[in-house]
């Protein structure tokens, strides 16, 4: 079963970048998940989003940045494992390198 | 966390980690069996203590060092420790500390190998294809023996038996635990990849029951395909295939119908096929060609599947194209059902007589008198040729033999259709 991890945050935040040993970390960990066979897709997203609505078929396009956005998926990851356990173990990998924050992990219906 | 909520996370864990724990321990003490157990071991010290004292920060290493130590108590115990040793490859040296921190070391490195060879082991050509099956499944897929039994209908104690069996076999035949000197690699990785495409298969189309698929066998098949494409890169049968098992993978969401009633590949709604395990598959395959060798069967069998996965509608289907890759693989591995293939390609890029000229030459083919795709597919041509009355003998004849039910009454439907 597929699983989306997503890391949450305020996209507009300016934190430090990370250091480089954790960038070392976080390469070895994609590279291990990737060996095993589980991660399918990984990536950072754009802080600067559109935002689109649909009311009443009158639809509405507005570019951010959104000053109210604190908590936008900010990276996600797409796994392939087989319990949900096994995602929430996996996820705790992921945040044990990266510190402070946080995330979501939802199971991926379809195609 | 309740203890049943710590029961489950312990068993991700298990799962994830249990076949590199296993392949270090085999290395140390040179017995699968014996690995296996000192890893049981560990994991029973875990259900034990875990639901009390919580899940430790790194589970996989408590587990690990757990296993470790029990492993170090044995060989003192069978006095064992020197020549185990000697067959680790290091030099003796004095005083206890010194030789666990060596065995730490030789457990250490190369744990990718140490699957590596746990793959090579359990698919060990001295084993019979069941005990492969089940042994792979059991110490790479982290698999219990009734998960097994489950998914291959057959009793509990069956599985249990050719687990145990194919052990002592591997323990009495002194089958090294290594990556097989390139002399005998090719033989080997094809019975690997044989395995795990045997496996892929039976929960691809379940051959007996009302089950269509078991999509957890397919799942484990496709991840081992997919760690031992990392393990041995520069092998492009194992690319080829992982990527004939993408690509087949992709099409899981549309091969059934609301019922249940299988679909055939020209009938699926290709909007339901997984392009990401497309993508993946053709990425898979542009490995396997990279390299540069002759094809082989898998890639061979990837690239066809690749043409189905790049037409947009069956229409666009390049049946010349797979037709030419079946003729190579008939070259390569000579077989009535790939004929049947062959027969079925040609029938779609040069007209139904032609593909129905090769399907009758098969006719007498002792190994197809059980295979209801025979009968099948001729009558698909004969329906074509408008001859119908051959084409519902020809459908009958297939729904007797299929031992799949659903697929039964499919056969039987078009039957009553080519009646009318």
């Amino acid at each position: 079963m597929r699983f989306l991890l997503m890391t949450t945050g305020d996209p507009q935040a300016t934190g430090t970048p990370p250091d480089e040993n954790l960038m070392i970390e976080m390469g070895k960990f994609i590279e291990e998940m990737t060996q095993a066979g589980v991660l399918l897709a990984t990536g950072g997203l754009d802080p600067n989003g559109v935002h689109i609505k649909n009311s009443g078929g009158e639809i509405t396009v507005t570019d951010g940045p959104f000053a109210e956005a604190k908590e936008a998926v900010v990276g996600f990851a797409l796994i392939d494992v087989r319990s949900k356990e096994e995602a929430i173990e996996l996820s705790k990998r992921f945040w044990k390198i990266v510190g402070d924050g946080e995330g979501e992990i939802r199971q991926v219906f379809g195609p | 966390m309740t203890a049943s909520d710590t029961h489950r996370a312990i068993d991700a864990v298990w799962r994830l980690e249990s076949a590199r724990i296993i392949a270090g321990l085999t290395r140390m003490m040179r017995d699968v069996g014996v690995a296996e157990e000192l890893a049981q071991d560990a994991l029973v010290v875990a259900l034990e203590k875990w639901p009390e004292s919580g899940v430790p920060d790194n589970p996989g290493a408590w587990l690990m060092a757990t296993a470790k130590h029990r492993a170090i108590d044995l060989l003192r115990r069978n006095k064992r420790l020197e020549t185990k040793q000697e067959q680790l490859g290091r030099e003796l040296e004095t005083g206890q500390d010194a030789t666990e921190a060596e065995i730490d070391a030789a457990l250490d490195d190369d744990v990718g190998d140490d699957v590596l060879r746990l793959m090579f082991i359990s698919c060990h050509p001295v084993l019979s294809t069941e005990s492969r099956v089940a042994l792979t499944l059991r110490l790479l897929g982290g698999l219990t023996t009734d998960e097994i039994a489950r998914a291959f209908l057959v009793p509990e104690p069956t599985v249990a038996q050719r687990i145990v069996r194919a052990k002592r076999t591997l323990s009495k035949k002194q089958i090294p635990f290594e990556v097989p000197p390139e002399a005998e690699r090719a033989a080997r990785l094809s019975s690997v990849l044989e395995v795990l495409y045997l496996v892929f298969n039976e929960g691809y189309s379940a051959t007996a029951g009302d089950d269509w698929m078991r999509p957890a066998l397919c799942q484990e098949a496709l991840r081992l395909g997919r760690v031992l494409a990392e393990l041995a890169p520069k092998e492009p049968e194992v690319h080829g295939l992982v990527a004939l098992m993408e690509i087949q993978a992709s099409r899981s969401a549309a091969r059934t119908g609301p019922s249940g009633e299988p679909i055939p590949l020209l009938e699926q709604n290709r909007g339901r096929w997984d392009q990401l395990l497309i993508r993946r598959g053709f990425a898979a395959l542009l490995r396997a060609e990279g390299a540069g060798a002759p094809l082989g069967p898998y890639v061979l069998q990837g690239a066809i599947a690749a043409c189905h996965a790049q037409a947009r509608t069956p229409e666009e289907t390049d049946w010349a194209r797979i037709a030419t890759l079946y003729q190579a693989l008939a070259h390569l591995t000579p077989s009535p059902v790939v004929e049947l293939n062959r027969a079925v390609a040609l029938g779609m890029a040069f007209g139904p007589a032609q593909g129905l000229e090769l399907a009758d030459r098969l006719v007498g083919e002792p190994a197809l008198k059980n295979y209801h795709l025979l009968p099948s597919v001729r009558a698909d041509f004969l329906a074509r040729l408008g001859r119908s009355g051959e084409a519902r003998s020809e459908y009958e004849r297939a729904a007797a033999l299929t031992r799949n039910e659903r697929e039964r009454q499919v056969l039987l439907e078009r039957a009553a259709a080519s009646a009318s």
